[in-house]
């Protein structure tokens, strides 16, 4: 009697131990999938940057550093060199942000503080749709629709109005192209906007209550509030915004590609048509005939890869910064 | 008494006139949006017929539709999706249940954010060197890997982030009951998150579905049928990048509507995973 059921009990302990066994097994395996997957985020990362290296290296090691202070750009006598697409880039992305930040905290400011409640909401996802529209539609609505807008009217009327002004007259000097650095940086400005005014909305939101409270208690107008209480309580928090936008700004691809002209020349004005990096690889690269030509758009690549680099992680430091004190 | 009624005075005036600016701000915001949705439904709806959906892409000055680089599309998302799904959800996974508090997690956080604000034509010049140029042409698998690593930091951010919002006491409740760790995250951790991370998941098929750089120079386009992977294939924005910048006026109407179709798929995928999260945070 009792030796059944020991051995019965016997015969349990060790279905139970294999099975135990085998959720530690499977355990293992799902834990070990896990972290494999977030180990290849690190990997593809990684392999970006190495192949971008390796994809450059002739062109790199046969310009050097001239590639990065020659204008000339020659498929014919394979004459390469970057400095008229980085001018493109951080001009277009400038002026984009230096138009888009005034507007996005301005409508940030709007929808905290003004807008009465029940349109909060609506206003918010309609500015937020405008970040999820694919930036071929900027592209071809920029081609099609604001660029022979600007030729017609817009141009001709600053072109009239600064004509004679020194300084001002060649920076906005004619004939009017419709397409060119100044549409790309609108068109651009368009694109970002959502961005920065998300993020600057939602550190907006961080700010404590009792904070804005105090200040409208002792007379402040919602003005003063937002200028003296809200900003600089945000302050960090809106640069990584900027910097995100502005990370975006200069790997916009598409709707730059429309718009910008695609001319290997530095100009003064910026009606005329130039050229950024990534519009170059976009036109240029299925095109390239010979190892030096796609070597160096690569190298554009790894320029353009190492620019954004340093934005987003100085965006991404900036940010994590206002969200450990909203935590806090 | 006065000097204190004109101070007075002008800070109203200032406040009036910031707030108006704020104002014409927003309105400016709303305005672009609205000038854009409306030329595309203008320029686009011009040309939706049938034939849209039936007919190959023309050669120049010719009718025709877009369904070869529908189907390009569709074939590449999907296949983006199905392999970036996966690797985006587990490596999401670990971050918030496994590793929790790692040092490997930071890391990944910080590079993860990085790979998902970096320009995509960045990730077309990746996928060109590491099968392009090894296979020595151009095919839709290159195509769908390169949407595929768009996709996992989408997947990953949103995953992380929903099963973060997972009360704690659900995972003991499981353990208490003597669930190993990978069961409470299927059964306990997945199901309380579900919404969430489908929700991660139409974005991302949102974003790649109108990506178009890093699918020029490793899918290529196609003029023709073709459903074999291993060769280019046509996609709906790169064919709309080609024909705009066209000087026909056919190829010009058929991207107006390509760029329709498009914009429609993704407003209407964004809508729904907004949804889906709205009715969470109502909960």
């Amino acid at each position: 009697m009792t030796a059944v059921a020991e051995a019965a009990t016997s015969s349990a302990t060790r279905t139970r131990e294999a099975t135990v066994r085998r959720f530690a097994f499977t355990d293992m395996v799902f834990r070990g999938a896990t972290r494999a997957s977030a180990i290849l985020v690190l990997v593809i990362l990684g392999g970006v940057a190495i192949s971008l290296v390796t994809g450059s290296w002739e062109a790199l090691s046969k310009f050097g550093f001239s590639f990065l202070t020659t204008e000339a750009w020659n498929p014919v006598t394979e004459n390469f060199g970057a400095l008229a697409p980085i001018y493109g880039t951080v001009v277009t992305s400038a002026i984009a942000i230096i138009i888009a930040v005034p507007i996005g905290i301005g409508i940030a400011v709007f929808l905290t503080e003004l807008c009465p409640r029940p349109l909060r909401r609506p206003i918010g996802i309609a500015v937020e749709l405008l970040a999820g529209i694919p930036s071929i539609i900027y592209g071809i609505w920029g081609l099609f629709v604001f660029a022979p807008f600007l030729q017609t009217t817009i141009q001709p009327f600053i072109i009239n109005i600064f004509h004679g002004i020194p300084g001002l007259s060649s920076l906005f000097a004619g004939p009017p192209y419709g397409i060119g650095l100044l549409t790309s940086s609108l068109i651009l400005a368009i694109m970002v906007l959502p961005f920065i005014t998300s993020i600057t909305k939602d550190v907006f939101d961080t700010v404590p209550a009792v904070l804005k409270e105090s200040a409208y208690g002792i007379g402040c107008t919602t003005w003063e509030v937002t200028r003296r209480v809200v900003i600089p309580y945000t302050r960090v928090g809106i640069m990584g915004g900027v910097m995100l936008g502005l990370g975006r700004a200069l790997g916009e691809t598409m709707a730059v590609t429309f718009v910008i002209g695609n001319a290997h020349r530095i100009s003064a004005s910026l009606f005329a048509p130039g050229t950024t990096i990534s519009a170059t690889i976009a036109n240029e690269f299925t095109e390239a005939d010979g190892e030096l030509y796609t070597s160096s758009l690569v190298a554009l690549g790894l320029i353009l890869f190492i620019i954004t680099l340093i934005i987003l992680a100085i965006a991404r430091y900036m940010l994590l910064r206002i969200d450990s004190r909203a935590g806090a | 008494m006065s000097t204190a009624l004109s101070l007075h005075r002008s800070r109203k005036r200032k406040n009036s006139v910031m707030m108006a600016l704020c104002v014409i701000a927003a309105g400016i915001g709303l305005a672009w949006l609205a000038l854009i949705l409306g030329a595309l439904i203008y320029k686009g709806l011009a040309g939706v017929s049938p034939a849209v959906f039936t007919q190959m892409t023309p050669p120049p000055g010719d009718a025709g539709g877009l369904l070869n680089a529908i189907y390009g599309s569709i074939v590449m998302t999907v296949i983006g999706i199905i392999v970036g799904t996966p690797i985006g959800v587990l490596a999401g996974t670990y971050m918030a249940e496994y590793g929790r508090f790692s040092k490997l997690t930071t890391v990944v956080r910080f590079i993860n954010d990085i790979l998902l604000s970096a320009p995509s034509i960045i990730v077309g010049l990746f996928v060109y060197e590491l099968l392009v140029r090894p296979m020595g042409h151009f095919s839709a698998i290159a195509g769908a890997v390169a949407l595929s690593i768009l996709v996992i930091p989408v997947v990953v951010r949103t995953t992380e982030d929903m099963l973060n919002l997972v009360p704690n006491a659900l995972r003991e409740a499981g353990t208490a009951i003597g669930a190993p760790r990978w069961v409470v995250i299927r059964s306990v951790a997945y199901r309380a998150a579900l919404s969430g991370i489908v929700t991660g998941i139409l974005l991302a098929i949102a974003r790649i579905s109108g990506e178009t750089a890093p699918l020029l120079f490793t899918a290529l386009n196609n003029q023709f049928w073709s459903s074999n992977l291993n060769a280019p294939m046509a996609s709906l924005p790169v064919t709309i990048f080609q024909f705009a910048l066209s000087p026909y006026e056919e190829w010009q109407q058929l991207a107006w509507t390509g760029a329709l179709i498009i914009t429609l798929t993704v407003l209407g995928l964004s809508i729904i995973a907004r949804s889906l999260t709205g009715r969470r945070e109502d909960r």
